[in-house]
């Protein structure tokens, strides 16, 4: 399942209805990303993240979609947050569930790393200095780039 | 057709949204880049550099070459940022 809103998210509650009532499901892998104090060694007041609605849901899917071919996997979940976001706030939330832990860890992994490369979502930092694009990083793309070549 | 702009594309045009009608020449996502940044300071500032502007056809990844219809829906944005 995919989700992306402006509102908070409560990690608890999203895992419970992600693996609760399934008794295939032994392990739940979750990554979370928070917003950091600070870039590029100047401090963040908050962030704004813009999506291209539509896509973003359609990206997100696919990613799911992917990594469900890939691995065994019980349930995933991807909910990310728009709008303006203060330091230590949450962006993303990204779970898998599976019967064994290789196949819950890989899939998070994967899913967060994907999510990184192609999901139309992009973040504007308000520094002391003034507002600033964040800019893609080489190491995203590394990073996605191993999960093309092991291809599943 | 459409075209939409986000992040510091949509800065620098000045616009998130647009309707357009190109001319017959503009046949693909290479020429309408080449036609859109003839179109004010601002166009050629926001798409200059090739590769920092990544382009989707009715919301999926394409090339340059990839061909374009007037019913189409084209965003043009900077490499992705969330996560």
């Amino acid at each position: 399942m995919i989700r992306i809103q402006r509102e908070d998210f409560d990690v608890g509650a999203e895992i419970e209805k992600l693996a609760g009532g399934n008794a295939k499901v032994g392990g739940v892998a979750v990554f979370i990303g928070l917003v950091r104090d600070i870039a590029g060694g100047e401090a963040v007041r908050a962030i704004t993240l813009e999506h291209y609605p539509g896509m973003t849901e359609k990206k997100l899917e696919e990613i799911e979609a992917e990594a469900r071919r890939r691995w065994p996997l019980e349930a995933t979940l991807i909910v990310h947050r728009y709008g303006e976001l203060k330091p230590n706030d949450r962006i993303v939330l990204v779970a898998a569930a599976s019967a064994h832990r290789d196949a819950a860890f890989e899939a998070c992994r994967f899913l967060i790393d994907w999510l990184k490369t192609k999901a139309p979502f992009w973040k504007l930092e308000d520094k002391a200095s003034g507002a600033q694009w964040v800019e893609a990083r080489d190491s995203d793309d590394a990073a996605a780039a191993v999960w093309k070549k092991r291809g599943g | 057709m459409k075209i939409l702009y986000f992040a510091w594309i949509r800065s620098k045009t000045g616009i998130a949204a647009e309707d357009v009608s190109p001319p017959p020449s503009v046949t693909d996502v290479a020429s309408l880049i080449d036609w859109l940044k003839t179109r004010g300071a601002g166009f050629a500032e926001a798409l200059n550099n090739p590769s920092m502007v990544r382009v989707a056809v009715n919301q999926e990844y394409v090339k340059g070459d990839h061909p374009i219809r007037p019913g189409d829906e084209i965003a043009l944005f900077p490499p992705v940022t969330g996560g």
